[in-house]
């Protein structure tokens, strides 16, 4: 049992141009969407991720270069950023926060319930991303002011809820 | 009349804050706290006539903190209003029968905010 991308792909896009609209007034650029494997190539600038647990797991995030996320969190609490600080970081966790969080409402119907994880945000230069695990990721891109925002969701089934990990037998050892 | 505003966001709780000046209620001290635990020691120096809250935060989240909160007399008919992107209707209801006095759903206009305060008061 896979995901459903072109379903993703969509919730993505309704979610964001919802989040965006509602709350920075900006009507966002829609840019191409596509299935992907393989981590995100290196890269400068802010991610932010959150963790989905439930039936199926994985994260969803956001990413975008340090000038967009300034310029969305200015829009975000009316004020104006000029460099990423802590205030950008927040921002862009609460917007992340809130198009997954929908994302998830969204899939949820079909996919049964699953939790959220607190937003964690990165800003850096050269870093690279990935999810641990060898499924499918849909990307999805919008662009703006001549920048581009990725949002990628990657999920999987959780075949099993607890995963018993091999262990040492430790009293053996311990005889030694 | 004085507020507490819990979430983890510093970003909503900054925007909650001005949406909340220029609502036609009358604001006094706005206090804030990034989660349950923090909300419950801000309470009990502090009374407030209105709670905005948010669910899903570290620590004590949103549910825990209206049990915690309806379960003392003094604050049980203080609003809560849940200001959250945890948008199921499973969540909705679940709130609600903690003691939930509204429920507005992550991302919200200040018009949404402004009605639901006025059906409050």
């Amino acid at each position: 049992m896979s995901i459903d991308h072109d379903l993703l792909t969509k919730t993505v896009r309704e979610s964001t141009a919802e989040v965006f609209s509602t709350m920075l007034g900006i009507e966002l650029e829609q840019g191409e969407a596509f299935v992907t494997k393989s981590p995100a190539a290196a890269g400068d600038g802010v991610l932010a991720f959150i963790g989905l647990a439930g039936r199926w797991v994985g994260t969803g995030s956001v990413s975008v270069s340090g000038a967009l996320a300034c310029h969305l969190s200015s829009r975000f609490l009316t004020s104006d950023y000029r460099s990423v600080d802590d205030d950008v970081l927040d921002a862009m966790g609460e917007l992340t926060n809130m198009i997954i969080g929908n994302v998830k409402t969204t899939l949820e119907e079909s996919l049964g319930p699953m939790g959220l994880t607190i937003p964690t945000v990165i800003y850096g230069r050269n870093f690279t991303s990935r999810t641990l695990g060898t499924q499918e990721g849909t990307k999805v891109l919008f662009h703006m002011n001549g920048e581009r925002m990725e949002i990628h969701v990657c999920l999987a089934l959780n075949r099993d809820n607890v995963r018993l990990r091999p262990s040492f037998n430790v009293q053996s050892l311990l005889m030694h | 009349m004085d507020v507490l505003i819990v979430d983890d966001s510093a970003a909503i709780r900054k925007i909650l804050q001005r949406v909340l000046r220029q609502a036609d209620v009358p604001i006094g001290a706005v206090f804030e706290a990034a989660d349950g635990v923090e909300a419950l020691a801000t309470l009990k120096a502090n009374p407030v006539g209105l709670i905005l809250s948010d669910i899903n935060m570290p620590n004590m989240d949103g549910l825990q903190f209206l049990t915690k909160v309806r379960a003392i007399p003094e604050w049980k008919s203080v609003p809560i209003l849940m200001i959250t992107t945890e948008g199921s209707q499973d969540k909705v209801m679940e709130a609600v029968q903690l003691g939930a006095s509204g429920y507005v759903r992550k991302p919200f206009t200040a018009e949404q905010i402004k009605e639901k305060l006025a059906g409050l008061f």
